[in-house]
């Protein structure tokens, strides 16, 4: 056991997976001698060289088109994108190109490239830096996306997804990156592809991900006191969906919360609902209830505390919920 | 303040300016280039011609079969014979290629069989041929995405070592496009191994060069910190000798070099366009006069390397293609429904096999009904 914070827990899964195998290269603005700017990769560039972390022109559709030539020829690229509103410009390399090529190849090209973004607010940064854009990337085939909430998580995914020959939207929440834990690295994974039950409950299902875990997981010890047993579920994988473990959950519990930063209109809940109403239909006591962000377009940070989903809003929903 | 005053050339004429490289004029004399020698033997150069042909051909017969509703669409080559053939066969087997969606001559250069190259514009699947086995990548419909693949490549080759350069094929209108700039910058500070080949065919679609560009786009690469140089697109030779040149470049530690190969889509845009509608036909006119095919045929007979029988069995080739063409097409079988479903992710997830088992399902629930 070794006490970690989410950011070197990072940091450690890069290096291992740069000692492992030597096609994984990392390449983003800023990445090489900063050791990027939240230090995820600090430390690589001296130890791997200039050729394996690679310090980019400032073009984040040249980081994700490169990296898929690089991908053609059997390289594992790492591909850092700075903040999560910073992803756009390479939309068109991610979601026409990237998720594609296995596809359009009928799979004679693989495309085992990772895409770290760091993701969510609550640092109280300027516009264009606090953003959830998932929804995007989840409802486009041929990406995959997870999103890790803690540091054993950290570590352990950001190693299965380098190692994954899909290309994989790898989500930090920025705001945990100073987190620690204690955890295993020899221990074993479970699988990159399935929701974990992070505490059980009897009461309300209340799923999250991300920077949200935290907050699901205070609720339910919060709702304790109240003697309300609340099952939070960590989704993990956003792409493929784990519905199987939320569905299950819901069997027991007849309840169903889910939060993320996200606006909600056609975020990861919306997708929830639907599937949770079509398998599940009749353990359901309520409706599926969202907690997540507003249709707005994030608000400045001295508001952001109000537009992000928190202990209490949860607990509204909650009550909500039980109140059917 | 003018033009002139900003150092800033404004469009030439026509006849692509006085730094045109060409080595085989319209009328099919050869000339030289000091910059550019290039040994060729008479087998060679029959063979470029013979090459030439059996592309044009390929092309009448695919715009025919998508007239006749074989083909959903097709984009002709008319005219870029010479920049496709000349670069095309300047490339070694380890070169990589990373081809727009017009550029089916490089593509007979690299082995691809007609079949695989009409099934993407008949609707079958996205490109017949293995990019790993013809080191042709597949065609790219958004305008200039692959410009950043075939950088990204030579960075790779760059890291294996060795002496394979990539090349990217574009077009005028693609040289706007954020993705081509990027791949230069990138091309450039990285000293990547890669061809940035640009056939100007003169019209995006409907919009001319005028549209995209105020000074000649081979002089952009000098902003960007690499050699351009502009080669007289509809001459075979000059493409083959420009970018082998630019090849050895990139192989030898050199750098990007940017090919300007001016020439003219002498066709529509796609068999779906009206170039009636924006341009006038005295200009085809003026291009006509500089077939790539004419000058090679006509240096051919005028100097004796080729005779009668060759110019007759080259024509008797072409037909048989033509027919091997036809059949390819017509006689490829529908994809099946459930291959919608196929290689989506090469780690296969339980959601996509889900819905592959439902739609089978539902399609077993029509009676009589044989998928």
């Amino acid at each position: 056991m070794a006490t970690f914070t989410l950011a070197k827990a990072l940091n450690d899964g890069l290096r291992k997976a740069m000692e492992d195998d030597p096609k994984v290269l990392i390449m983003g603005e800023d990445v090489g001698k900063l050791g990027g700017v939240f230090r995820v990769t600090d430390g690589l560039q001296k130890d791997f060289g200039e050729d394996r972390v690679i310090d980019t022109p400032l073009a984040e559709s040249g980081i994700i088109g490169t990296a898929i030539g690089m991908a053609m020829r059997g390289y594992r690229p790492v591909c850092e994108i700075q903040f999560d509103g910073f992803v756009y410009p390479a939309f068109d390399q991610i979601v026409s190109q990237l998720a594609k090529v296995h596809y359009r190849s009928r799979g004679k090209i693989k495309m085992p490239v990772t895409i770290r973004i760091p993701f969510g607010g609550g640092i109280g940064a300027v516009e264009h830096h606090s953003e959830s854009p998932e929804a995007y990337f989840a409802h486009t085939a041929g990406l995959k996306v997870v999103a890790c909430s803690n540091p054993a998580d950290a570590y352990h995914m950001i190693r299965q997804s380098i190692a994954s020959d899909d290309p994989i939207i790898f989500l930090e929440p920025k705001r945990r990156y100073w987190e620690k834990a204690d955890f295993d690295p020899a221990a074993e994974p479970g699988p990159l592809h399935q929701a974990r039950v992070v505490r059980p409950g009897s009461d309300v299902t209340v799923v999250a991900y991300g920077p949200m875990v935290k907050v699901a997981l205070d609720a339910a010890t919060a709702a304790e006191e109240d003697g309300r047993h609340l099952e939070v579920i960590d989704l993990r994988t956003l792409s493929p969906l784990d519905s199987g473990t939320v569905v299950e959950s819901v069997r027991r519990t007849g309840r169903l919360v889910v939060v993320h930063e996200a606006p909600t209109t056609l975020g990861m809940g919306s997708e929830l609902a639907a599937r949770v109403t079509e398998q599940a239909f009749y353990s359901l006591e309520a409706p599926v209830l969202r907690v997540g962000g507003f249709d707005t377009p994030y608000p400045p940070s001295r508001l952001e505390e109000d537009f992000l989903p928190d202990l209490d809003r949860v607990l509204d929903a909650v009550d909500r919920s039980l109140a059917f | 303040m003018t033009l002139g005053d900003i150092g800033v050339p404004v469009q030439s004429e026509q006849s692509g300016g006085p730094e045109l490289v060409q080595l085989l004029t319209p009328e099919g004399e050869r000339v030289h280039h000091p910059d550019y020698p290039l040994e060729v033997t008479a087998e060679e150069v029959r063979d470029l011609y013979r090459d030439l042909v059996l592309v044009r051909r390929l092309d009448v017969e695919a715009t025919a079969l998508q007239r006749q509703g074989e083909l959903g669409i097709w984009a002709s080559l008319l005219g870029q014979e010479a920049a496709q053939i000349g670069s095309g066969r300047a490339l070694r087997p380890g070169d990589m290629a990373f081809p727009s969606y017009r550029e089916h001559g490089v593509a007979w250069c690299r082995g691809v069989r007609p079949g695989e190259l009409l099934s993407l514009y008949r609707g079958n699947d996205f490109g017949g041929w293995d990019p790993s086995e013809t080191n042709l990548g597949l065609y790219s419909i958004v305008i200039g995405a692959q410009t950043l693949h075939a950088t990204g490549y030579a960075m790779a080759m760059q890291r294996d070592g060795g002496e394979d350069a990539s090349i990217a094929y574009f077009g005028d209108g693609a040289s706007s496009q954020g993705d081509v700039n990027e791949a230069f910058v990138w091309a450039s500070v990285f000293n990547a191994p890669v061809v940035f080949f640009c056939q100007n065919n003169q019209w995006a679609i409907s919009e001319p060069i005028e549209k995209q560009s105020r000074i000649p786009l081979f002089q952009r690469a000098r902003g960007f910190g690499f050699p351009g140089v502009r080669v007289d697109g509809n001459d075979v030779l000059a493409c083959l000798a420009v970018t082998r040149a630019a090849l050895d470049a990139a192989r030898t530690g050199q750098g990007p070099t940017l090919v300007e190969a001016y020439t003219y889509r002498m066709g529509a845009h796609t068999t779906s366009d009206d170039p009636t509608r924006y341009r006038l036909a005295s200009e085809l006119e003026i291009w006509r006069l500089r077939d790539p095919i004419e000058r090679v045929k006509a240096y051919l007979s005028r100097s004796g390397e080729a005779d009668a029988a060759f110019f007759e069995s080259v024509q008797e080739q072409s037909d048989e293609l033509a027919g091997q063409v036809r059949s390819a097409c017509v006689d490829m079988p529908d994809p099946h429904p459930l291959d919608i479903f196929t290689e989506v992710y090469a780690e296969k997830t339980p959601h996509i096999d889900a819905q592959r088992d439902g739609f089978a399902a539902y399609l077993d629930s029509f009676e009589g009904v044989q998928h």
